[in-house]
């Protein structure tokens, strides 16, 4: 990241570690978030993006490291941090039994409106999410497409600097998703700070001005999208080897890790940017002898590809 | 204080919704009533009276503790989804969450112990306690549902499934029976005094039986409001403290 923004930065954390028990949850997380702007944090499950989200938003605290969010600190300013984020969770924390816009009023009042202004706000939002209709209703009855939204809106009532959304899209249906990343789109225009977290390169490549890639509590990558998939090669070549003494062999002749290995079909997979010159190249570099490769193909890479590939180096 | 206003508001209206609750701290309480004064009250010889005059309190004592305990179930149901967070990340205090169960707690309570009155006048039922001492007896059995309600958000906060914190009501249910509630003490054997004479319903009883029946009270109501301020001074720090702990 380049210079230091003129109002700082919206959230700045050097160093975070956590663990619990024996296990390594955050290894040292370096992360600057520039206001106004779409962050996503990349990674697959278990890699410690849940844990990130709770300590930047003060309900869990870090074992070493500093963090400021919306220029304070997370230990020592909690409830400043607290009054200036809002938090939408994986889970959505809503009550069922109550309608979508007592939920709503609830969440403004113990935010510090007035009766009448929690009410009017409540209103606003659910205008503002498409759920006027069901706002009457109790969220029991909501689909799991809206209650996302609603849980969106909960965090809304009191203009927050900073939103923190802990994997908004999972489990929606591929429609949900679009509506959600509609919302997200608008809450950037709206010019709040959005700091997400996604097991979907597509999706952070959708939304985000700025990706970080985790990965067992490091982050291994960071930049633009358009930066990050320059980094990683756009195609994959899958080789078929002759027998499993030939697979074991140009296994390990692969330089940084193959994307897929499977040896029951006897498969590599390697990165390559597709060129019949990179593809020969890597033909005799794996298999300078000539004899233990059967068959190849080039293939487009997927994006879970591209993540693999990151997440080897 | 908004936030202690809002919440209870917001348990209140759950209660109200949680259709289940509504039935069973109402028909349970009522159901109890006629069975204690038609199936065990012919039975039961007591000393004073009709029967139904003696167990009437004693049975608000049980439905009283039967209700309070289910806030242990609402608390454990809010520590366990995402809620939770979301009410600390609003720097919402624990306390104020808490408060508003222990708030809708008595709540449904007092409905309950109306609906039991109402069945035991139908019954038989006749105190002969003016005003003051009404408002005494009342008084008395909203504090230790208060104060029960508080020992069960405890156990809420110490239980890791609403199932598990069912299980302190089972413990909350049984505590009547070792005490003058339902069967005078010198009936029971031995071993068991020390344990009815010294336990909180005893004096919770026996204050209400007195003062309803205008009775010499002696030293119950004192005894009660202590037990009552005791396990309070207990539950309530100890609340803040799992709470805290629960949520680091």
């Amino acid at each position: 990241m380049d210079s230091t923004p003129a109002e700082g930065w919206a959230i700045e954390a050097r160093g975070l570690r956590k663990r619990y028990g024996a296990v390594r949850v955050l290894d040292g997380l370096d992360l600057r978030v520039r206001p106004g702007s779409v962050c996503a944090l990349l990674g697959p499950n278990g890699a410690g993006k849940t844990t990130a989200v709770r300590i930047l938003t003060t309900l869990t605290a870090p074992d070493a490291g500093r963090a400021r969010v919306a220029g304070h600190d997370v230990v020592t300013a909690r409830s400043r941090v607290r009054r200036a984020v809002s938090l939408t969770g994986q889970y959505a924390a809503l009550d069922e039994e109550q309608t979508g816009e007592e939920n709503l009023r609830m969440m403004g009042r113990l935010r510090g409106l007035p009766r009448r202004q929690a009410a009017r706000r409540a209103a606003e939002l659910l205008e503002r999410f498409g759920l006027t209709d069901a706002g009457r209703r109790r969220v029991v009855t909501y689909s799991g497409g809206m209650r996302r939204r609603l849980d969106i809106a909960a965090g809304l009532t009191r203009d927050p600097e900073v939103v923190f959304l802990d994997e908004p899209t999972t489990g929606l249906d591929p429609r949900s998703r679009r509506t959600m990343w509609e919302v997200v789109a608008s809450l950037a225009e709206s010019g709040v700070t959005v700091f997400l977290t996604t097991q979907y390169l597509e999706e952070a490549d959708q939304l985000a001005h700025q990706v970080a890639v985790l990965d067992r509590g490091r982050l291994i990558a960071e930049g633009a999208p358009e930066e990050l998939k320059r980094r990683v090669a756009a195609r994959r070549l899958d080789l078929t080897l002759v027998d499993r003494h030939a697979y074991e062999a140009v296994h390990a002749r692969v330089v940084g890790g193959a994307l897929h290995a499977s040896p029951g079909e006897l498969l590599l997979s390697v990165p390559t940017d597709g060129s019949a010159a990179h593809v020969r190249a890597l033909l005799d570099e794996l298999d300078p002898a000539r004899v233990e490769i059967a068959r190849f193909t080039v293939q487009g890479a997927t994006l879970d590809d591209v993540f693999l590939e990151l997440t080897h180096e | 204080m908004s936030d202690y206003a809002v919440l209870a508001a917001r348990s209140i209206r759950l209660s109200r919704r949680n259709l289940d609750a509504v039935i069973v701290s109402l028909a349970l309480p009522v159901l109890l009533m006629l069975v204690f004064v038609y199936f065990f009250g012919g039975a039961i010889e007591s000393g004073t009276g009709t029967y139904v005059t003696y167990v009437a309190p004693g049975v608000l004592i049980l439905c009283a503790g039967y209700g309070a305990s289910m806030t242990a179930t609402t608390v454990t149901g809010d520590m366990t989804t995402g809620i939770v967070d979301r009410f600390r990340s609003m720097d919402t205090k624990g306390t104020a969450l808490l408060a508003g169960h222990v708030a809708a707690s008595t709540v449904r309570n007092a409905a309950a112990t109306a609906a039991v009155l109402a069945v035991a006048f139908a019954v038989g039922f006749r105190p002969r306690a003016d005003v003051p001492q009404w408002l005494a007896a009342i008084g008395i059995l909203l504090l230790y549902v208060v104060a029960l309600s508080w020992l069960s958000a405890v156990a809420g906060l110490l239980a890791t499934s609403p199932e598990a914190a069912g299980g302190f009501t089972f413990f909350v249910l049984f505590l009547p029976y070792p005490s003058s509630a339902f069967v005078p003490i010198d009936t029971m054997p031995g071993w068991l005094h020390g344990f009815a004479e010294h336990q909180p319903v005893t004096p919770v009883i026996e204050s209400m039986r007195a003062l309803l029946l205008d009775q010499p009270a002696g030293s119950a109501p004192w005894r009660a409001l202590a037990w009552c301020a005791g396990l309070l001074a207990l539950a309530v720090p100890a609340c803040a403290l799992l709470f805290r702990r629960r949520t680091r």
